[in-house]
């Protein structure tokens, strides 16, 4: 069902008379939820809230045609998997009874309870779920704004960015210094920045030896760190070296002209830099007003509403989860979570104490795969791991297990994309 | 029926318990990440629609204690108190 904005808006206003003080169900129609933003977390929260009650009318509001995942684009970057497999269209959403607006949405009014959008047009809601990802800090690693990322990509966001590291990759000499700039925590994807150092190393290894790969972090530890480590010894020795922030490794500004990485102990000229830069939650969510100091969603852990903006909840890379990393599968689990809690709320209900799983598997090698695994739920008003839960893969694993981990890894990738778009 | 809509239009509480057991319990929905929703997806991961509840029950509990090694299953099942893999593995059995 893909309503003209006219229709939509007609429909909007007819059922626009709230009476905010009862359950929007009691009020006759049925109740409207926008989801602002179309990735692992938005679409999977548009399409739960319709399988949690189908009365609920759903407005899907993406600017984009076509979603670009970022889970396994570090395939793509080492050249060993094309980005239209990273790439789903929204057509199966809204034949699921979801209205899908391609707009981007600019200002929300948190009170009158409406999403204006870039044309001035408004949509009017009971309530409002945001999933808006990430955005880039532009300029706060000093040198690093949008033009430079055409320089220096970020690849942080699949697409474009993606293929042009890919690009850069593919035409530097055998023998060029490749250096990647990790940022400081928290930032989507954890392990994402040694998943992708280890698969440009595999790529640097087969196909230019002479190469070398340096990792420059603002951090002294990292996720899966024992285990990234011990496999970049047995497999990557002398080709990848990472530098930790007590060694030096915080990048203190770029000079995107020379693809130059300074540090308070050096610069660091690349043939190829990946800076993967300081982030915060996506536009909409600063201009809904449901981030703090930090530019991230505060949020409740057992509903996602925005400890901010009533009647605004936020799910996915935006938001504080607390234990929960930025990753895909989480927004799925918090996507999924947080319908169930919409649909609860507009019944007038109160929401059970939900609990929530993390699965996050990286690659070290097209064969050799690691994961990452929690179980979590609401404590002292953050989303706590369950103690005794979770954890990494085995140290020291036979190398059969890594292989299965890493087919474990593209059936998730293919389990998860075809729940959220299939 | 019509009497039930009644009600539930008047009380938000009937309609909430109306919706509520439909729903998945705390931590069911997390599961389909992996474990394919739909039979579309080819994976060794399996699907947990309509599998047997004892059966369900027991892998958690051998996933738990370790007695059935796991790749992240193992790490996940301990998460999951005896009540909570009962009503887990009870929704799933009735799911299509």
């Amino acid at each position: 069902m893909t309503t003209t904005r006219r229709e939509f808006l007609k429909a909007s206003v007819a059922a626009s008379t709230a009476l905010l003080a009862l359950p929007a169900f009691a009020q006759g129609s049925g109740p409207r939820v926008v989801v602002v933003g179309g990735g692992f977390a938005g679409a999977s929260c548009a399409r739960a809230l319709r399988q949690a009650d189908p009365r609920i009318a759903v407005t899907l509001v993406e600017a984009d045609a076509t979603f670009t995942a970022c889970p396994f684009s570090n395939v793509v970057i080492a050249g060993l998997r094309e980005l239209a497999a990273q790439q789903f269209t929204y057509d199966r959403v809204s034949a699921g009874g979801i209205t899908l607006v391609r707009a981007m949405a600019t200002a929300v009014d948190a009170s009158g309870r409406s999403v204006t959008l870039a044309d001035g047009a408004r949509l009017s809601y009971d309530r409002l779920v945001l999933a808006p990802g990430i955005d880039i800090r532009w300029g706060a690693l000093p040198g690093y704004d949008e033009a430079a990322a055409a320089q220096m990509p970020h690849a942080w966001r699949a697409g474009e960015q993606t293929l042009l590291l890919r690009r850069q990759l593919e035409a530097m000499d055998d023998g060029g210094l490749v250096v990647i700039s990790a940022p400081a925590n928290p930032f989507r994807c954890p392990p994402g920045p040694y998943e992708r150092a280890s698969l440009i190393a595999h790529y640097l290894k087969t196909k230019k030896p002479k190469s070398k790969l340096i990792v420059l972090d603002a951090k002294d530890a990292f996720s899966k760190q024992r285990l990234f480590q011990a496999a970049w010894a047995e497999l990557y020795p002398g080709l990848l070296e990472w530098v930790p922030l007590s060694k030096g490794g915080a990048v203190t500004s770029v000079e995107p002209a020379t693809r130059t990485l300074v540090t308070d102990f050096g610069r660091h000229q690349a043939a190829v830099a990946n800076v993967i830069p300081p982030q915060k939650a996506g536009r909409i969510a600063e201009a809904a007003g449901v981030t703090d100091r930090t530019g991230w969603c505060p949020i409740d852990p057992a509903t996602f509403e925005s400890t901010l903006q009533r009647g605004i909840h936020v799910i996915g890379d935006a938001a504080i989860a607390g234990a929960m990393p930025k990753s895909a599968f989480a927004a799925n689990s918090q996507a999924k979570t947080c319908a169930a809690a919409v649909a609860q709320l507009l019944h007038g209900a109160t929401p059970a104490t939900p609990k929530l799983i993390n699965t996050c598997y990286s690659l070290i090698a097209p064969d050799y795969g690691i994961s990452v695994a929690g179980v979590y739920q609401p404590s002292g008003g953050q989303l706590a791991e369950v103690p005794g839960s979770g954890g990494v893969s085995p140290a020291g694993a036979p190398r059969a297990t890594r292989v299965a981990e890493a087919v474990l890894a593209e059936a998730w990738f293919r389990t998860i994309t075809d729940e959220v778009f299939g | 029926m019509r009497t039930l809509v009644a009600a539930a239009i008047g009380l938000g509480s009937v309609a909430a318990a109306v919706v509520a057991s439909a729903e998945p319990p705390a931590g069911a929905a997390s599961c389909t990440g992996c474990h394919p929703a739909s039979s579309r997806v080819t994976s060794s991961v399996p699907r947990l629609a309509g599998l047997d509840r004892a059966a369900i029950v027991r892998a958690m509990q051998d996933f738990r204690s370790g007695q059935r090694a796991g790749t992240v299953m193992d790490r996940i099942a301990k998460g999951f108190t005896d009540d909570e893999i009962q009503a887990i593995a009870a929704w799933y059995a009735t799911q299509k």
